[in-house]
């Protein structure tokens, strides 16, 4: 855990030799609590000081990265166990599994399914990332396979207990940073050499809590760094009780053994994909690193890229939309403009109820910091001057035949300001909440 | 060194609630843990899913929503009768839409007497859930109060503008009370302290939250369920010691995503398992936040929640 600065302080030479260009070493070790500077600035610090710095600073959960380039997954570096106390860093990779017994248009339409499903949402691409390759003891399907993924720019399971084949398959894919499954007791030496030798992370497969901890121990004790957890318990609730032991035991116990991600497989826990969905979606909340799920449809993976997506969403920073005009329905220029705030649920939510509607309609979007109308109303980020600034400079003043605008009904007070400021035009207040937008424009059209 | 499992020292617990009367009651709460974290707790009561039924034909359902009650869903009671009968339902949530003043606006006597057929139907615990127009549900509330007399239903959503109206009534009646406060720790607080001064009794108030569906706010109400849990578990906070509602069924099915059909956008997949999913992973993302209760709409979304309970519970 983090060291204060006094207690940085007593390991550094406490010369004040201003060579870290701090004036003193203590000003040096508060910079240093602080995580504003790097102990390598201090050219005099011992060995043994720096190792007891490097310790006490490495995060209580291991960030580990799989693959490379745009389909890096990185995971684990977690620091808190609920999101509201400050957020989740790192969200779980979504994996395909793939085994070498299936036929090749099979194999061809689980790598196209990766490319297919990949949705837009709130400037953000939601897409799974992984592919799990599976070796059941086809050697030749399973090295196919591998060159096959080889060409794919997804992040990559290699899932063999053959150490000759997994370095073949490790030197077909020695540029792409694949993760290594599994070490366990038995060949963890030499999945260790490779995982050390390719440079790639390592699963440490164990058996429940307590044998998976003693066989990290072994292979932390090996030198090896970068490791995956799996406890090979795929029965529900324990493996979801797992997910929180192992997570509170790295945050609060500061049990090194298990500061690791973890790897689950929601595909070997039941054969009906609707269920399987659901039990990853108890994994997507708490606390799995990797998902290695049977197969991806739209229907099943869509909503737990969405349900990650919230999860992991920063709750300190909102989410917000960009500034501008959206045509809803296909709205031409006798359609209504509504004006609403940049947070993104707000608009989410306020151009769904508008596509329910069915009325072609203009929504323009204005920037209030990603702050609520109401917040955005309070704080003076929608007042009356401002709205009228914006309506007349996005340029919806081209698109509309009708000078007439809708604005927010929690923001009704703004209507007399926003008459000053935009003169001719009508201003008519909405409802208050969404869902009364549609029945509020069907009775606007009839008028 | 030898592995211990760190564990939390929980100073409360949830107060229990019963709804509904005589053998078809069902009691929720009383957990002394957060959600499923039985290797350190107890969870005396499984949380429970209510069937939604709405007290009118909706208009708008998808044909994949109405699939299942098509030959019932032009009556309340029946539509109900084939939740319990056909699909097994535990409970019944009534939806009194039909009074909202920007909507339909139906007059509060003809909402109260669909009330009245349903709930003489039923043998379940049912929550009536009023329209969400406070001043329209306060005098709604007050007369299902009434005629609900002796069925210890779930009168909700019981806001700050209307809790002393519908609190008086359902102390008179003997009743539970949803309080409902928009996504805010301290909000909820404030509004069970204000019910407990009128005189509502601690194992007669349920919390909502205030529900986001999947990619519409979820994450929201996810994280104030999970500080409720935490003051009211770990921080012996009394005044959030209550069990939760999540009435998420309209918030997930009423999505855009909820309603684009595969022929519009392919990649998401067939829209009835997409939407069933998508109406599950709400469910189990807010039990695993906290929830006691679900309000749910698609027969197999709930045999898969229903699933997943009984396997965490194991």
């Amino acid at each position: 855990m983090a060291l204060t600065g006094i207690q940085i302080f007593k390991l550094l030479p406490k010369t004040n030799c201003g060579d870290c260009k701090f004036p003193t070493c203590l000003a040096f070790a508060m910079a240093l609590a602080a995580g504003k500077t790097e102990l390598d600035l201090c050219p005099h610090v011992t060995e043994e000081a720096r190792e007891e710095l490097s310790e006490a600073s490495a995060p209580p959960i291991r960030q580990v990265t799989t693959g490379t380039g745009d389909y890096e997954v990185r995971i684990g570096g977690e620091t808190v166990m609920f999101r509201h106390e400050k957020t989740f860093f790192n969200k779980p990779g979504f994996a395909i599994l793939i085994e070498d017994t299936m036929k090749n248009n099979e194999v061809e339409r689980r790598f196209s399914q990766l490319n297919s499903c990949q949705y837009e949402r709130v400037g953000l691409i939601l897409r799974p990332e992984m592919v799990a390759l599976k070796d059941t003891g086809n050697k030749e399907n399973f090295i196919a396979l591998v060159k096959r993924a080889s060409t794919e720019p997804y992040s990559i399971i290699l899932m063999s207990s053959d150490t000759s084949v997994m370095k073949e398959a490790l030197e077909i894919l020695k540029t792409k940073k694949p993760l290594i499954y599994a070490a366990n007791h038995e060949n963890y030496e030499s999945f260790g050499s490779l995982s050390k030798e390719y440079n790639c992370p390592l699963t440490a497969k164990g058996n429940g809590l307590e044998d998976t901890a003693s066989l990290v121990e072994k292979l932390i004790n090996i030198g090896l760094k970068d490791l995956v957890i799996d406890t090979s318990t795929r029965t529900l609730k324990e493996g979801f009780q797992e997910q929180v032991i192992i997570r509170r035991a790295a945050l609060a116990g500061k049990y090194k053994p298990l500061g690791f991600p973890t790897i689950t497989f929601p595909c070997e826990m039941t054969d009906n994909l609707m269920k399987e969905t659901v039990i990853a979606s108890c994994f997507v909340a708490k606390y799995a690193g990797i998902i290695v799920l049977s197969d991806f449809q739209g229907e099943s993976i869509f909503p737990l890229l969405l349900q990650r997506l919230n999860i992991y969403t920063d709750p300190q920073r909102p989410m917000t939309t960009q500034e501008g005009i959206y045509p809803i329905n296909n709205p031409d220029a006798a359609s209504p403009v509504l004006v609403t705030c940049n947070f993104s649920l707000t608009y989410f939510i306020v151009s769904s109820e508008i596509e329910n509607s069915r009325i072609p309609s203009w929504l323009c979007v204005m920037d209030t910091e990603g702050l609520s109308v109401m917040t955005a109303w309070a704080a003076g980020k929608l007042a009356g001057d401002l709205v009228g600034t914006f309506i007349k400079g996005c340029g919806i003043v081209e698109k509309v035949e009708r000078k007439r605008i809708v604005i927010p009904g929690y923001a009704a007070a703004i209507l007399g300001d926003l008459e000053e400021e935009l003169p001719g035009w009508e201003i008519i207040i909405g409802p208050r909440e969404a869902a009364h937008i549609p029945t509020f424009l069907k009775t606007m059209k009839q008028q | 060194m030898g592995f211990q499992i760190p564990k939390i020292r929980y100073t409360g617990r949830i107060n229990k609630i019963t709804i509904g009367h005589g053998t078809g009651s069902i009691t929720i709460g009383g957990e002394s843990c957060y959600p499923f974290y039985l290797f350190e707790g107890e969870m005396p009561n499984p949380p429970r899913i209510a069937f939604e039924v709405w007290d009118h034909e909706p208009q708008d359902w998808q044909e994949w929503a109405l699939e299942p009650y098509r030959d019932v869903i032009h009556d309340s009671t029946l539509w109900a009768r084939k939740c319990i009968d056909t699909y097994g339902a535990q409970a019944i949530a009534l939806q009194l839409k039909s009074a909202d003043p920007n909507g339909m606006d139906a007059d509060v006597d003809s909402v109260v007497n669909v009330v009245r057929r349903v709930v003489d139907a039923l043998d379940v615990p049912i929550i009536l859930w009023g329209c969400g127009n406070d001043e329209k549900d306060a005098l709604l509330l007050k007369a299902v109060a009434e005629v609900c007399e002796g069925k210890n239903v779930a009168l909700g959503p019981v806001s700050e503008k209307n809790y002393k109206q519908i609190g008086a009534m359902a102390i008179g009646y003997n009743h539970v009370v949803i309080a409902s406060t928009p996504i805010d720790v301290n909000l909820a607080k404030q509004l069970n302290i204000l019910l407990g001064n009128l005189g509502v009794s601690d194992n007669k108030i349920i919390m909502d939250p205030t529900t986001g569906g999947l990619g519409y706010g979820l994450e929201y109400t996810y994280s104030v369920m999970e500080r409720d849990r935490m003051a009211a578990l770990t921080q012996e906070d009394v005044k959030l010691q209550y069990p939760i509602m999540c009435n998420l069924a309209n918030e997930v099915w009423k999505t855009r995503e909820a309603r684009l059909k595969k022929d519009d956008e392919p990649k998401l997949g067939d829209e009835k398992r997409r939407t069933i999913l998508m109406e599950a992973v709400t469910a189990v993302t807010l039990l695993l936040a906290g929830a006691d209760i679900v309000v749910m709409r698609h027969p197999e979304g709930v045999l898969l929640v229903q699933n997943i309970i009984k396997e965490l519970m194991a």
